[in-house]
């Protein structure tokens, strides 16, 4: 039996609409900017339990981020939504410019991200969001891995003082977290304890890895597993941690291997504590049409991919 | 609010266009033709149009101005200089290290200027930042207005097309958008680069208010700014016709002073052909040697 248990499978957009709706409630300066995919990105039910703050610039990702920095610079707190590769790659230049140089607390929350998103092809498979999103100054970058943690997330994002990237996916997937468990932007949940091996994964990768453990517990692997929901900030100290307490470092995630979760974690290891580090990630490749599941196979990135690597890396590891 | 009379504004305007030669000669760096023709709205939106506080530039109660076309900012730099929201002398720091007057306008909160409300260079996004702000204001009841100056050339841009469909589908009818009409862009006159006419008619199109004047003529330009504040039910945008470079013989209307700086020589011609005014010009100091004087860094 696994440690963690899939309670329900439920989208994690479902989440971020049920989310907005009650953020709605709470604060009358909450609005939502749609891009013509409501229904996809449930901000269909903002739309409806709040017309008059539902603001639809059509299919106009550039205008959505002008339109959502200028709704901030009136004090308002803009959530802009649609799907991942045109929330963050149309509209680049407005993301630095209007939110990122200006610092403007606005919320870019990008739904049907990564390979998962199946049968659209590799046209709507975000798989460059994190690396885009991460190198601009100011920008937070979070991804969560189930809805009960898109729902925290979404309304710790509420007050957050900075621009923010949001990622989250379309399919309907286990619903794992405790549903009273605190989050923090940058703070790493430790899943599972382990010594001599650390899994950190994002998304969807978190349950992958779950199950991932699992097999490996079974041939007496003893792995831990932190769900790195928050990209950027980086929470160094628990890479850190785990990095000298099992030596040796996995990352998982449904985007490119470089420069998204596993660059990020590189980057802290090369420089404060060289530590080998295989890479879950889809490698340097556009994907194609198919079913999740199917694609997270055939692109490296499900939870038998998680154990090779993990054996990999602990080859590697020095003792 | 100030509110100066028609003699007043007209050489305040020929006093920012003295600051801004000078500020030109000192950076060696920066844009003359746009600014020069801007001069003119200016002097108006910043001493007679505009809500604002220089003592208070977040004041809740005040017009936002946004400047969409970044590269235009040192007109903007000079207009605030004068009208009291930053020193004088800060003049002389144009486009220098650990300064606040960026090559492109950043808002107070980053590094930049007090009444800059966001950051802008990049072109076209202005219109929409303007579209979300006045439909932010709207949703509280507000009566603040939002005035936002577009180049023509930057009407290049798909997304100005966006924010004026968006603009014109809400009716964000307490926005006045200002083209500055000046026909040049930095390779060549507008219809040479990209054909922009009929450019009243897309506006219109798009379910706009348009109005045209002279906008080197203030005494036009604050009568149709007065206009285009009465109309409602649409957003307005007045066309202003310009001529870059306006007041410095050798600039006027030639595409070519777009994006450079006079020579000192140049320099000297300008400030000869645009007489002294009462309000004097800013002292030049050395900010390399002062380097935190002033400045947020």
């Amino acid at each position: 039996m696994p440690k963690l248990q899939s309670t329900d499978l439920k989208a994690t957009r479902l989440g971020f609409g049920e989310a907005l709706v009650e953020l709605g409630r709470e604060n009358p300066n909450v609005v939502v900017l749609g891009g013509d995919v409501t229904g996809s990105v449930r901000t269909d039910l903002f739309m409806k339990a709040f017309p008059d703050r539902f603001i639809s610039v059509g299919v106009a990702e550039q205008d959505m981020i002008g339109t959502a920095a200028g709704l901030a610079v009136a004090g308002k707190i803009p959530f802009a939504s649609t799907y991942g590769e045109f929330a963050v790659g149309r509209p680049f230049d407005q993301i630095r410019q209007s939110l990122a140089y200006s610092d403007l607390p606005v919320k870019i929350c990008a739904s049907h991200c990564g390979i998962t998103v199946g049968p659209d092809g590799a046209t709507h498979q975000s798989l460059e969001d994190i690396a885009i999103m991460r190198v601009l100054p100011h920008m937070t970058v979070a991804t969560p891995c189930d809805y009960h943690q898109t729902k925290k997330m979404i309304h710790a994002s509420m007050m957050w003082k900075h621009p923010i990237y949001i990622r989250f996916f379309r399919e309907n997937t286990p619903v794992f977290t405790d549903v009273s468990a605190r989050f923090e932007f940058g703070k790493a949940d430790t899943l599972i304890e382990g010594t001599d091996v650390t899994v950190i994964a994002c998304g969807l990768q978190v349950w992958e890895a779950i199950l991932a453990e699992e097999i490996l517990a079974s041939e007496g692997i003893s792995v831990r597993l932190l769900n790195m929901h928050t990209i950027k900030p980086l929470d160094k100290d628990a890479i850190l941690k785990a990095a000298k307490e099992t030596g040796a470092i996995v990352t998982a995630e449904d985007h490119q291997r470089h420069a998204g979760l596993g660059g990020a974690v590189a980057e802290v290891l090369a420089e404060q504590y060289p530590t080998p580090q295989e890479f879950v990630a889809v490698n340097d490749t556009f994907g194609e049409s198919g079913k999740g599941d199917e694609l997270m196979k055939k692109y490296g990135i499900a939870k038998d991919d998680v154990v090779k690597a993990v054996k990999k890396v602990l080859k590697r590891k020095k003792s | 609010m100030e509110h100066f009379d028609l003699p007043e504004l007209q050489e305040m305007a020929r006093q920012i266009r003295r600051d801004l030669m000078k500020m030109l000669m000192i950076s060696k760096s920066g844009h003359s033709g746009g600014p020069l023709g801007l001069s003119d709205i200016f002097a108006s939106l910043y001493f007679s149009i505009l809500k604002i506080d220089p003592k208070n530039p977040t004041w809740p109660e005040r017009d936002y101005f946004f400047l969409s076309a970044g590269h235009l900012c040192p007109v903007w730099y000079a207009t605030l200089a004068r009208r009291g929201f930053i020193p004088l002398k800060e003049l002389s720091t144009l486009r220098k290290i650990n300064g606040r007057l960026q090559g492109h306008p950043a808002p107070a909160y980053t590094h930049g200027v007090p009444g800059v409300e966001i950051a802008s260079g990049a072109l076209g996004q202005g219109l929409s930042i303007a579209v979300g702000c006045a439909i932010g204001l709207r949703l509280d009841k507000k009566p603040n207005r939002v005035y936002v100056l577009t180049g023509d050339g930057e009407l290049d841009e798909g997304q100005i097309w966006e924010a004026m469909m968006t603009a014109g589908h809400h009716k964000v009818d307490n926005l006045i958008a200002i083209v500055d009409r000046n026909n040049c862009q930095i390779d060549n006159r507008t219809d040479k680069v990209m054909e922009l006419e009929p450019l009243a008619e897309k506006w219109k199109s798009f379910n706009w208010h348009v109005l045209e004047c002279n906008g080197n003529d203030i005494e036009q330009f604050l009568h149709t700014i007065k206009q285009a504040q009465e109309l409602s039910g649409k957003p307005k945008v007045i066309i202003a016709h310009t001529f870059m470079g306006k007041g410095v013989s050798f600039m006027e209307d030639d595409y070519k002073w777009h994006g450079v700086p006079p020579n000192e020589e140049q320099g000297k011609q300008a400030l000869s052909e645009l007489a002294p005014t009462k309000y004097g010009d800013f002292i030049e100091f050395e900010w390399e040697k002062q380097p935190v004087e002033v400045g947020a860094k």
